[in-house]
């Protein structure tokens, strides 16, 4: 693999007699996002602040590009930092200068841009981040997910290589949280930046991750991708994983990955190996433009709405669902052959019609500019299997025979 | 036995401690103090030698201007109100006394030697102080807990430079333009209650006035604003920078704290420094 872009190598951080981190070690990748996630007061932002530098360690070393921080020059070290940009928990934002001013100020103080240019990199970066109408207000007089989207538009002014987001969702309701995830990720497809995210928002992060490590009793217990969490067995799991993802449940009203997969296993113990069950994949087509046309918020709202739906609708009757992608769910049929499941299908596609697709376009236009109009489609696929065989396999035949069963074209102004 | 007069031995050397640690208490108390005190004076003084190194940048003219405004423009109306009164009471006072002495004509040498020379730099600093050194206190110790200043940390800013520099430079040149002003003021305040209202002689008050001040005074008087300035800038600067490092306090509570020591400290600093720096240029 290639030198990682940030590495520590038993790093021990101690406040007085307590000891915050011990011994830890950990490699951040170029290009990805990882997310460090761990219980709350557990570490976590401690971490990320030695990665930008405002805390040193007291023993171990931190690599930058496998460089030691504390063996190069003032220069380089500064170089280094330079490259990164942080986004605090609290924002940070100057309440005494408007959400503009605050964008510049990097800019201002740091670069010989002239004002001009400065103006036009502010004015892109508040457009982005649909802060348009607000630029000229104080923090003060913004919600607190305006406040988040004008911090972000701080820390991307600069156009940094590495982004740390110190807990970006905290504070904010589902959607909002799903809605700043998904900018992050958008952004960090768009600009290429290396984002290092703490949350502890399991599992709507994992989406947009591609490494995840664990802080648990001051050290790191887990490095590796989403799917390998699934499968790692550590008291870490259990004290911390299915914490968040109960109360993910009661949020949104779906399992997570890996309490579908409980609930998968169980229900398949109980069936013999020739008997069948079927599998629906769902997906809500262009999530990029329903993003760019309608924003964040609207296509989380239409996300959450068509994950609702899903679930009351198939929950009735002895399915259950997870969310497998950001714009993806699938429903597991277990007692239910393909024709059986082709005649839910057909109900559902009836019910999505008459009802669903009204809601999920409801949702969307509450958070929706006025006049923004696009097209929301919906695929489906299903697939029979085995108890003997892969559910991954069958997902993914599931997936591969997906067709339209759903679309909703607004009017112009609706 | 044995065991029964070594338990004994052991109590009394253990209440011998006791009363020792008592008697010391005092004392220790005091050495901690004054170590705390030298320690924070040392670390003020880096601080400001810091925060003047930052100066010199071409961008820092616009913050200076803007904290000119805000230490010297914005302190105006305060410093002519209190400039103008004291002079008032100085010249009533004066009057009275010197009436008794039949030397009423020096109370024009009374009153501008002692705003000069004294009141005007003392009172001056210590109003600015109430005025603008709490409110600077304040400010950068809520944007310390707020996390406002490691923000500037990580976009690479100085905080020094942006922060701090600006509002000693601002304050270096405003306390003896306000000076000059509460000088000024003061002597129309002794002109009104003691010409005016009292009736003593107006020309020999502007006379007096006139003839006993020399040109050491004013500079004097300049030389001690520009210390208090460095003075009070710095105290204030600095409880509001490592708001978050105190011990007795925390959050919002440490920034009410730190801003009432800024003011309690200033004000008493200034008071020992016009002394030392009296006792220097006299």
């Amino acid at each position: 693999m290639d030198t990682p872009l940030i590495e520590f190598k038993n790093v021990t951080k101690r406040f007085g007699r307590r000891t915050i981190l011990e011994g830890v070690n950990l490699k951040i990748y170029e290009g990805e996002v990882t997310t460090i996630i761990g219980l709350s007061g557990g570490g976590k932002t401690v971490l990320l602040k030695h990665i930008i530098g405002l805390i040193k360690p007291d023993e171990g070393t931190i690599l930058f590009r496998g460089k030691p921080l504390n063996g190069m020059s003032k220069s380089e070290v500064d170089a280094s930092l330079a490259q990164m940009s942080y986004m605090f928990q609290d924002n940070a934002l100057f309440d005494s200068l408007t959400v503009y001013e605050n964008i510049a100020l990097p800019l201002r103080e740091r670069t010989t841009m002239t004002k001009a240019e400065i103006n036009r990199k502010v004015m892109a970066r508040i457009e982005q981040t649909e802060l348009t109408d607000s630029s000229r207000k104080f923090p003060s007089e913004l919600s607190g997910g305006m406040q988040k989207r004008a911090a972000l538009a701080r820390a991307l002014v600069i156009d940094p290589t590495i982004v740390l987001f110190d807990e970006p969702t905290s504070g904010q309701d589902p959607v909002r949280k799903n809605a700043i995830l998904g900018m992050i990720a958008q952004y960090q497809r768009k600009f290429g930046f290396t984002a290092i995210v703490v949350s502890h928002e399991i599992p709507d992060v994992y989406f947009i991750s591609n490494r995840i490590l664990a802080l648990y009793g001051r050290n790191i217990v887990f490095q590796g991708t989403p799917e390998e969490l699934e499968d790692f067995d550590h008291p870490f799991k259990d004290e911390v994983i299915r914490s968040l993802e109960g109360l993910q449940k009661e949020l949104t009203g779906l399992h997570s990955k890996r309490q579908f997969k409980v609930m998968y296993h169980g229900q398949m113990k109980r069936r013999a190996l020739r008997d069948t069950y079927c599998v629906a994949v769902f997906k809500l087509e262009s999530l990029d433009t329903i993003i760019e046309k309608l924003g964040h918020e609207s296509a989380q709202e239409a996300i959450q709405s068509m994950g609702v739906f899903i679930d009351k609708h198939f929950g009735a009757i002895g399915g259950f669902s997870t969310r497998r992608s950001i714009n993806e769910f699938v429903t597991v049929f277990p007692y239910s052959e393909l024709d059986e499941a082709e005649d839910l299908l057909e109900d559902f596609v009836k019910d999505f019609q008459e009802h669903g697709i009204g809601e999920i376009w409801a949702g969307a236009r509450e958070r929706a500019a006025p006049g923004m109009c696009v097209d929301f489609i919906i695929l489906a696929g299903l697939a029979q299997g085995q108890p003997i065989a892969e559910i991954e396999t069958i997902i993914a035949s599931a997936e591969s025979k997906q067709k339209e069963i759903g679309r909703l074209r607004c009017a112009a102004g609706e | 036995m044995e065991i029964s007069a070594k338990g004994q031995s052991s109590a009394e050397s253990k209440t011998a401690r006791r009363l020792t640690k008592l008697l010391l208490s005092p004392f220790t108390a005091v050495g901690r103090t004054a170590i705390s005190w030298v320690n924070n004076s040392g670390a003020s003084a880096i601080f400001l030698v810091l925060a003047l190194k930052k100066t010199f940048w071409h961008k820092q003219l616009a913050k200076i201007v803007q904290q000119l405004y805000f230490i010297g423009a914005s302190s105006t109306t305060i410093i002519l109100l209190v400039g103008f009164f004291t002079g008032m009471v100085l010249g009533l006072q004066s009057y009275h006394a010197l009436v008794k002495l039949g030397a009423q004509g020096a109370i024009g040498t009374l009153v501008a030697l002692s705003l000069v020379r004294e009141l005007g730099p003392v009172l001056t600093a210590i109003m600015i102080t109430a005025r603008a050194g709490s409110a600077i206190t304040a400010e950068i110790g809520v944007q310390r807990i707020s996390e406002q200043i490691d923000a500037l940390d990580t976009m690479r800013i100085d905080p020094l430079r942006y922060l701090i520099s600006p509002r000693i430079i601002a304050a270096i040149i405003s306390f003896p333009l306000l000076t000059a002003l509460f000088d000024l003021i003061g002597i129309i305040g002794g002109y009104t209650s003691a010409v005016v209202l009292l009736g003593a002689n107006a020309g020999t008050y502007l006379h007096r006035v006139q003839s006993s001040l020399d040109m050491k005074d004013l500079t004097d008087g300049f030389v001690k604003s520009v210390v208090f300035a460095v003075i009070v800038v710095t105290v204030c600067c600095y409880q509001g920078y490592f708001t978050h490092m105190r011990q007795d306090s925390h959050g919002a509570k440490a920034v009410g704290v730190s801003t009432t020591s800024a003011v309690v400290l200033s004000s008493v600093l200034v008071l020992v420094a016009d002394y030392i720096v009296t006792s220097l240029l006299i």
